[in-house]
């Protein structure tokens, strides 16, 4: 049977999450998250301008990382993380030593739940990584681990142990995360449905991932969140939470992870300039006809039973498989490679992240 | 000579007129308040805000008046006029012979339609059905007429209602338990379930990606960043599962261990279940588009120990597992979630447990078997995809426990029988 858990879950994992923040202005948004947020420490990923200083609000234990830092830590390796774009992020997982990573954009804020009460989306997430997921066979009364749910007539007894949950995917509650082109139709639109829900994303399927309101378990699935070249000197952008999620996805699928969406909400304040986000996204939408169907095709051997491994494998099949699409694949290819270098290279000892002592926060 | 009528009657009479300009009636003596309804009543000038108006006089001659005439609020939403009522029939398997209060409790969503009421064979007494409706029952000697006393042993128990789809002349089905009433949302509005199915069945599906906002045709709600422009139109909606508040639909054993656990939470959200995935379809709150995949809903699995509550049935779920995999095949939909109905309490879970886990063993077998089935090409029709199932089933399941050997052989009859006795119109275009 489900059961629910019995812990506190937020106090469990303070010193096991990192919330990874990418920005170019100030992080005055932090001064609503300060009573959830300030016992974590935050890794913040400075894209753009490094001469310019990031006000981060007292009280807050951090690490900041700009440019120039980017460049010094990974050296030539840097060319892999992007520049000028939020998909700078994934800097952050990278250096972070804790198990579990929690990010969230700037322009995101607490939002309210039908009853007025505010939402913290972080100790959501926390539940929803806690709690296994059910990828084999669809609940249709959704995650049957939350309290006053189960698992419904039908559901052998055999699936309902689950499987770990590697990622949290959260929504977004006013400016709904919609492309360019759905903006230019539908510029008034909110969302303000509250679906009171949280689900496991069947094996086998993709879905779009949005990086806006995001967490996941960086032991298990880490060096897949790489957010890809996006942003300056690059053909497109607005794609980079996409490809990580689609890799991300296949790869839990091929893991026996498990990936949820749904709660929590945040409350989405600002909506990007839609004439800009279609010049980024413009080749992501024709591109995307041709990334959807060579991901719902990829098939990793058995003999690929890391993450880092499986990674490696999808860079070589979009080398061979995409780049007639365009040259650019080629480039993302080879940075996906240079990325899971980087990545073992700060993330020694073995195939997977190192489990390293949990020690005081900076 | 004619009385010339009262200064009181003129004035019952200007007030009829005038209701829209009226905000308050609780100051007038009560038996003006009662002929002012009755007037008003017989002028069909009742709506829901008049209707509101005399209720808050809180006068006990309104209230009986509204009880005796057994007058109701309307319900909201409205079915989309693109959909003609004699394209829906409503089916409902009587397990229980007293329909009283489900017809009534019913009646504002069910009146407009025709209703194919289904009694289960092995129930004894007569039904009892109210009046106002648009119906047609059906009983064992009915079945044994259409096709044959041999095989009018699909239908017993919860399966009656399959006789219904099987005799229906219409496009859509809905079909919910005997035991289930309308349910209210958050807001406490009535929750117009047939309303809200077809609704689900008449806008696409979307099995290919997943949208994490939902259901995209919904109000307020679209395809988010990353969903592939070529993947928006959507394919047809065969099938739309419904869920349920108050007692859901859990199996003996979880029911029995959380006694008392209800269902409260209302989510609001219909999604598509994405394609390659299965998903246990309780066939407590249904409907289908009968033109499209009718031959798919089989009453197949029929468990030795099969009883009269649904923790002693596994037939919906092996028919929905059925029905899903074929709409894979076939590029169909199946959604999921909304409309909500409520489930009444009834039976005893502990009961149904001593009496039989067979249901509950048997799904660690059927659950493989389905998501290992692979259809060919060459089926290109709902019955042939019926006849693989089948046939696949005999194979690898017939020696595992004799139900599922009698399950396929069920489902090649089912088959037949659909062929030669259910009405397709000339009009649909085939599958």
């Amino acid at each position: 049977m489900a059961q629910p858990s019995t812990i506190s879950p937020a106090t469990l994992l303070k010193d096991e999450l990192d919330i990874v923040i990418p920005t170019i202005r100030n992080l005055d948004f932090l001064e609503m998250w300060r009573p959830f947020f300030q016992p974590y420490h935050l890794i913040i990923v400075q894209d753009g301008d490094p001469s310019k200083t990031i006000r981060v609000p007292d009280g807050f234990d951090y690490e900041l990382y700009n440019r120039n830092d980017i460049n010094r830590i990974l050296g030539p390796k840097s060319s892999c993380i992007s520049f000028k774009d939020s998909a700078c992020r994934c800097f952050g997982y990278m250096v972070s030593k804790k198990k579990y990573i929690y990010t969230i954009d700037d322009d995101c804020f607490v939002a309210k739940d039908p009853s007025g009460k505010d939402i913290n989306a972080l100790e959501q997430h926390i539940k929803n990584l806690l709690s296994p997921s059910t990828p084999f066979f669809f609940n249709t009364l959704y995650d049957p681990y939350r309290d006053g749910a189960d698992f419904v007539r039908g559901y052998p007894f055999s699936l309902r142990e689950g499987v770990p949950t590697a990622v949290s995917h959260g929504l977004w509650l006013n400016i709904p995360d919609y492309d360019a082109p759905t903006q230019l139709v539908k510029p008034l639109e909110r969302n303000s449905r509250y679906v009171d829900a949280i689900m496991t994303i069947p094996k086998g399927t993709i879905f779009p991932m949005c990086g806006m309101n995001l967490a996941f378990n960086r032991e298990l699935i880490g060096p897949a969140m790489y957010f890809g070249l996006m942003g300056d000197g690059q053909p497109i952008g607005r794609y980079d939470d996409m490809w990580a999620g689609w890799c991300t996805k296949v790869i839990c699928d091929h893991l026996g992870l498990g990936v949820k969406t749904g709660l929590p909400y945040i409350w989405h304040s600002k909506a990007s300039n839609p004439f800009v986000n279609l010049k980024k996204e413009y080749k992501g939408i024709y591109w995307q006809e041709e990334l959807i169907p060579f991901f719902q095709s990829v098939t990793l051997p058995k003999d690929c039973t890391t993450v880092q491994q499986c990674y490696i494998e999808i860079s070589k099949q979009v080398k061979a498989k995409l780049s007639k699409v365009d040259d650019y694949f080629n480039k993302l290819a080879d940075a996906m490679v240079t990325w899971i270098e980087a990545w073992d290279e700060l993330n020694p000892s073995g195939a997977k992240s190192a489990e390293l002592p949990k020690g005081a926060s900076k | 000579m004619r009385t010339s009528p009262s200064l009181l009657s003129l004035t019952i009479d200007s007030a009829v007129l005038n209701l829209s300009n009226i905000a308050d009636l609780s100051s007038l003596p009560d038996h003006i308040v009662v002929d002012l309804f009755l007037r008003t009543l017989r002028a069909g000038k009742l709506n829901e805000r008049v209707l509101k108006l005399f209720i808050a006089t809180g006068k006990d001659e309104v209230f009986s008046l509204i009880r005796a005439l057994n007058i109701r609020a309307t319900v909201i939403p409205v079915l989309p006029t693109t959909i003609k009522d004699d394209e829906i029939d409503i089916v409902i398997g009587a397990v229980r012979s007293d329909l009283t209060s489900f017809m009534n409790e019913w009646r504002p969503m069910f009146s407009r339609f025709h209703l194919i009421i289904v009694k289960d064979p092995d129930l004894k007494e007569e039904l009892k059905i109210p009046e106002g409706f648009n119906l047609d029952v059906y009983e064992k000697p009915h079945m044994d007429q259409v096709v044959g006393s041999s095989t009018s042993v699909f239908f017993s128990g919860y399966a009656c209602r399959y006789f219904g789809y099987l005799v229906s002349r219409k496009k859509y089905i809905i079909s919910v338990d005997d035991d289930c009433l309308p349910a209210r949302d958050p807001k406490g509005f009535v929750v117009d379930a047939v309303a809200h199915h077809i609704t689900n069945l008449t806008t696409p599906a979307t099995p290919f990606f997943f949208n994490t906002l939902y259901d995209p045709f919904a109000e307020g709600s679209d395809f988010v960043r990353g969903y592939p422009f070529s993947l928006r139109t959507g394919v047809k909606c065969a099938l739309s599962c419904g869920l349920w508040l108050n007692l859901a639909d859990h199996d003996a054993p979880t029911q029995a261990l959380k006694a008392k656990q209800r269902n409260s939470r209302y989510v609001d959200a219909v999604m598509t279940v994405p394609a390659g995935s299965l998903v246990p379809i309780s066939g407590i709150n249904i409907a289908f588009d009968r033109e499209v995949v009718g031959p798919a809903l089989v009453p197949a699995l029929k468990l030795a120990g099969e009883g009269k509550f649904r923790w002693e049935t596994m037939e919906d779920i092996w028919s929905g597992l059925c029905v899903k995999v074929v709409c894979d095949h076939l590029g169909l939909g199946v959604k999921t979630g909304l409309p909500y109905v409520w489930r009444t309490d009834r039976g005893d879970p502990i009961a149904s447990l001593k009496k039989e886990w067979e249901g509950v063993k048997l799904m660690e077998e059927v659950v493989p078997f389905f998501q290992s089935v692979r259809l060919p090409r060459e089926a290109t029709t709902v019955e042939d995809c019926v006849v693989e199932v089948a046939n696949a089933a005999k194979e690898r399941l017939g020696l595992t426990d004799p139900v599922f050997a009698r399950a396929a052989k069920a489902m090649l009859d089912w088959v037949n029988l659909w062929k030669s006795v259910a009405y397709i119109s000339s009009s649909s275009p085939a599958v």
